[in-house]
């Protein structure tokens, strides 16, 4: 198929590799260097899509970032993406790319039935219509919204794709890498900075890619091009093309995504897709240009209406005409330039400027090439609906406000020009204080925040001779503070043709009797009367004006809506545009897919994954894992067909009867060392600890300072000034912080050090009546008897060679131990135990047993101990020493930690000894009562008791004290249970703790 | 992401740290008697201040000290950072 709007030659497209590609199910080809949006506008396409809220025809409107319409679904390799600009995405073979937002086609759109009711369809029309009734919202109206609207679909496959993330540090970091962006890196580089040069696109040069512009007898293209490669062999500079920085963020961290296979059909093995950047850079020099703006005027947003800078880039970078017979709107000289671009290409096209009598070197190359130009012209509306046909042309007043005749003219494109708006959201993002330039009719950076300057035409410098001249100069500044060289180079010789003043104007009237939509924000669909509305309706505030219309609020950020919305509201508003005040810009600046931000924390890695030394072990032993905080641990051993329940039930009662072994290494251990160790547990600990012998282990609870429980567990006095600690799986990174607080910051007056052992040693707990009889095999060498070792006892063992320490602690209530070796021998410790455990009947057990074991013996646990509870909460008010101050003591005096009726911990039994009771109900007094039903406690946790045979749960209930004896309900809505029950003691096995000492 | 300058280990990213709050709170001392309002001070009332703040960090993933670090809490900037030990001046 012939391409009809592709030049003959020309261009920077590679013309000798044809790539084939499909649009909407239609097969195209391009040329290697097009982007999605050159190859189809080379073919002829310029319906892309369908509007957001009325479903009108959309083309193409600009040539890059700044495109606010052809957003496509891309298909690549299997995987689709959506919110894609067709103007960014580079052309690679096999390209498949649909319209979005239009159904069934993008011919024929039922939703574009919303153009007709449009008088229906107002700012606000969301909010006041769909309000009533309630019920209507998810089962009518919202459905209905979702499938009319949207800016395409994201994949719910996983994503096969691998993205990176990168940390680096520089002295500059340059944005961008037209004009200033080249110079300033070139002279940073020049003095020995290390230099990050980052461009958007896939090539470097910007905007001297397209102008006709003489830099040291080279033209801008050469220029560039020399200075890249240049920039690329020097070792302190990095260059790098497709990434964009898009967030600047506290204290000089800037975040840059690069699109590293996006351009390719699929990504190369061992590469990632895409990589973030997180950059510290010492400077930034912000180079991140200007868009252009629009006119506003009638059906400005029908296909065929484009920016001119954009037209003139699909010629002269891509070799593609957007049309053969174009109009050009323009108030400045920029709309010139892209005329003379056509006529250079022998097309004719016909300017409409709405100054007077401009004079300028540009306008005079226009007028000797002999194109038409009409002075004191403006586009009334454009005529077409899914591209443009003609254009209603008319003579504007010298005040701008009266239309002459309406003529109408024939075109096929309109090229538009309402001068350039400075690029400044990193500027605004950075916290700098923009400040409005009249000259311009834009902001632009005003005072910095952080250490940033803006350059160039983000600066608001439009020629290219003052562009590059401070943008030299500013580079070899802010490099000569960094590295303290100063190479001095002379600036190049600039030729380029000067341009004279702009006109303000950037809205044309409606012609009497006709209520053409004039759009500000193309992809919102947010017209000029909109802003009327909203402000009609009492909307002051710019940022309550934006929410309500959702002006600029659309994935393009309103890069081509902003100003010219801010014009209307100062106008209406009677206000200058300074005063009315720009929205926040907020990252990112551009769209920034969710993969590049998650990087490589998916799936397995979004945390790390800690295993025991005897994982391996537990895996061929058919252990069902559980995550318990980052470590995986064995929930149960399956053994046939059983199930958690059964196996649970089965471990639980092999501890009673027999013995078992459980993996603690989970538990968390900190050696502390040093002369007033003793003190600083007494101090930590609630309970005394300045006359714990040496080989005595002592139980211990730790609380914050506002009385709370914090954490539990056993502590070991090895030697005189040696204490091995142990807390929780889930508590062992904040109590050690908690240690390490006090330490440094509040006695540091005491001699002690303390360090995380926690991967240092494995554990095994062996606990059951038969557990003694395994110590003696397993230890021959050391006296286990009661005697030699008693209950919280210590001793050092040799474990078959292998150093051992032995504890005498249970957490399962039984006679049990916890044998502790360097976590090499982990697996070694557990191969013998579970050997000379056989003649025992010795079964590993998991945390679900554990649990059980735990339960029925009320000792409490992380479900108890969940930061809510207090000693007394838990019946652990026993261990509260009155004799001394520890952390957290004075607030256990608080009023309503002391009530009568203060919550405590009981034990729940089912009436019917059968029932279940889900963990987290409510006990009331009356099943029957009205809601809300008063609650008492609630069920912290539940297991079936192996001893009783029947269910057993832990409440914390209030008036817990007086609860014992009392029938109750339990109630839990979620799972439509009402359970008559019982309160009992929480100690329901071995309620005087003698088997712990048996 | 903040970058702060650890007394012992230099310029380091925010993610190594973790935040503890108003560096200017003084713990009563071991077994004096405090009164219900003083110890209500100690452990809840803060005055989240808008503006130059001292605060305290933990420099968990590096050195694991704790440091001072007098912060502005409304844009960010930080002044000077201290040693555990070093008085707030």
């Amino acid at each position: 198929m012939p391409q009809d709007f592709r030049l003959k030659d020309g261009g920077l497209i590679n013309r000798d590799k044809k790539i084939s590609f499909k649009f909407n199910g239609k097969e195209y080809f391009g040329y290697e260097g097009d982007t999605l949006a050159s190859a189809l506008i080379a073919n002829g396409v310029h319906l892309i899509g369908r509007s957001f809220k009325y479903h009108r025809p959309r083309g193409f409107f600009g040539a890059g970032v700044d495109e606010p319409y052809a957003i496509i679904q891309l298909y690549r390799n299997g995987e689709t993406e959506p919110n894609i600009k067709a103007t960014e995405q580079e052309l690679f073979e096999g390209l498949e790319a649909k319209s979005v937002n239009c159904w069934p086609s993008v011919n024929f759109d039922i939703g574009a039935i919303n153009n007709y009711l449009k008088i229906f369809l107002p700012a606000g029309f969301y909010y006041k219509t769909f309000m009533w009734p309630k019920s209507f919202w998810y089962r009518i109206y919202e459905p209905f919204i979702r499938k009319a609207a949207g800016l395409g679909t994201a994949s719910i496959k996983h994503d096969k794709e691998r993205y990176e993330h990168k940390y680096e540090y520089c002295d500059l970091l340059v944005t961008g890498s037209g004009p200033s962006g080249l110079a300033s890196a070139y002279a940073a580089a020049k003095n020995g900075a290390r230099v990050i040069l980052a461009e958007d696109k896939s090539r470097f040069g910007g905007s001297l890619l397209t102008s006709e512009v003489n830099i040291g007898n080279q033209s801008g293209k050469e220029w560039a091009d020399s200075i890249i490669s240049e920039l690329k062999e020097m070792p302190n500079v990095t260059v790098k093309n497709r990434s964009q920085v898009f967030g600047y963020y506290d204290h000089n961290m800037l975040v840059m995504s690069e699109r590293i296979s996006d351009h390719l059909p699929q990504t190369k093995k061992f590469h990632p897709k895409q990589r973030l950047w997180y950059i510290r850079a010492k400077e930034v020099l912000i180079s991140s240009g200007s868009i252009e703006r629009p006119i506003v005027f009638g059906n400005n947003d029908t296909p065929g209406v484009m920016l001119s800078s954009a037209a003139k880039e699909y010629i002269k970078v891509y070799g593609v005409v957007v049309g053969k017979n174009p109009l050009i709107f323009t108030n400045n000289d920029s709309g010139y330039e892209t005329a003379i671009e056509f006529k250079k290409n022998g097309i004719n096209p016909i300017i409409l400027d709405t100054r007077k009598d401009p004079n300028s070197e540009i306008v005079d190359e226009a007028k000797d090439l002999g194109i038409s130009i009409k002075n004191s012209y403006v586009v009334v509306a454009a005529q077409g609906y899914k591209k443009v046909k003609s254009a209603d042309i008319a003579k504007i007043s010298d005040d701008k406000e009266q239309l002459g005749a309406i003529e109408n003219i024939k075109c096929d494109c309109i090229c538009v020009s309402g001068f350039w708006t400075p690029t400044i959201h990193l500027a605004s993002q950075s916290g700098n204080k923009t400040k409005f330039n009249e000259n311009i009719d834009a902001f632009v950076p005003g005072i910095s925040k952080q250490n940033e300057k803006t350059i160039g035409a983000a600066n608001g410098i439009f020629t290219l001779d003052e562009t590059l001249k401070s943008s030299f100069t500013i580079g070899q500044e802010l490099s000569k503070k960094i590295t303290n060289n100063d190479n001095k180079f002379s600036f190049p010789n600039v030729v380029e043709k000067k341009s004279t003043a702009h006109d303000k104007f950037w809205c044309v009237p409606l012609p009497k009797g006709k209520n053409y939509k004039r759009f500000l924000d193309f992809q919102n669909d947010v017209a000029v009367s909109d802003i009327e509305i909203a402000l009609k309706e009492g909307y002051r505030s710019i940022e309550h004006v934006k929410r309500y219309t959702t002006l600029g609020m659309a994935t393009d950020q309103g890069k081509t809506s902003n100003l010219n919305g801010l014009q209307l509201v100062s106008k209406i508003e009677n206000k200058v545009v300074p005063a009315v005040g720009h929205t926040t810009f907020r990252p990112p600046y551009t769209p920034v897919s969710i993969g590049a931000i998650v990087g490589r924390e998916v799936g397995k890695h979004s945390k790390p994954t800690r295993k025991s030394p005897m994982h391996s072990w537990h895996e061929k032993n058919n252990a069902v894992f559980v995550d318990a905080g980052v470590w995986l641990r064995p929930r149960y051993y399956k053994r046939g067909n059983e199930n958690l329940f059964e196996a649970s039930k089965r471990e639980a009662k092999n501890v009673r009867t027999n013995v078992g072994v459980c993996d603690v290494t989970t538990l968390g251990k900190i050696d502390i060392k040093g002369p007033d160790a003793a003190e600083l547990l007494n101090r930590v600990y609630t309970n005394a600890w300045l006359k714990l012998p040496v080989g005595k282990a002592r139980y211990g609870v730790m609380l914050r300072e506002d009385g709370i429980v914090m954490d539990d567990g056993t502590t070991t006095r090895i030697s005189e000034n040696h204490y091995h600690m142990t807390t929780t799986t889930a508590q062992a990174a904040n109590v050690l912080s908690h240690l390490e607080y006090y330490l440094q910051l509040v006695w540091p007056e005491l001699n002690v050090n303390v360090v995380s052992t926690t991967e240092q040693w494995a554990g095994a707990a062996i606990a059951g009546p038969k557990s003694r009889d395994l110590l003696k095999k397993l230890f021959p060498k050391s006296d286990v008897s009661n005697e030699g070792l008693p209950f919280m006892g210590y001793l050092e063992g040799d474990l078959f060679g292998v150093k051992a320490k032995i504890f005498r602690i249970s957490f399962s209530g039984e006679l049990a131990y916890e044998v502790n070796v360097e976590s090499d021998n982990g697996n070694f410790m557990w191969e013998k135990i579970i050997e000379a455990g056989q003649e025992f009947k010795i079964q590993p057990y998991g945390t679900e047993a554990l649990s059980t074991l735990r339960i029925e013996m009320g000792h409490v646990a992380g479900s108890e101990l969940d930061g809510r509870t207090i000693p007394y909460d838990n019946s652990l008010e026993g261990l509260i020493s009155k004799k001394k101050d520890f952390i957290g003591k004075r607030s256990l005096s608080r009023k309503a930690f002391t009530a009568d009726d203060r919550q405590k911990v009981v034990g729940v039994v089912p009436l019917d000894k059968k029932t279940s009771i889900p963990e987290g109900s409510h006990l009331v007094k009356d099943s029957k009562a009205p809601l809300p039903n008063p609650k008492l406690g609630y069920i912290s946790a539940s297991c079936w008791s192996v001893e009783h045979d029947n269910p057993f749960s832990l409440a914390i209930i209030k008036d817990g004290k007086n609860m014992i004896g009392k029938k109750l309900f339990v109630m839990s809505p979620l799972k439509n249970k009402i359970i008559p029950v019982e309160i009992v003691s929480s100690h329901y096995v071995d309620p005087k703790g003698e088997r712990v000492r048996s | 992401m903040l970058y702060i300058n650890c007394p012992h280990c230099g310029m380091r990213s925010q993610n190594e740290f973790s935040y503890g709050g108003d560096a200017s709170v003084k713990r009563p001392e071991l077994g004096k008697e405090v009164s219900d309002q003083e110890w209500n001070n100690f452990v809840y009332n803060r005055k989240s201040l808008r503006g130059k703040h001292w605060e305290l960090w933990q420099h968990l993933f590096g050195c694991r000290q704790w440091i001072k670090v007098e912060r502005d809490t409304a844009t960010h900037e930080i002044f000077s950072t201290l040693k555990a030990n070093e008085e707030i001046s």
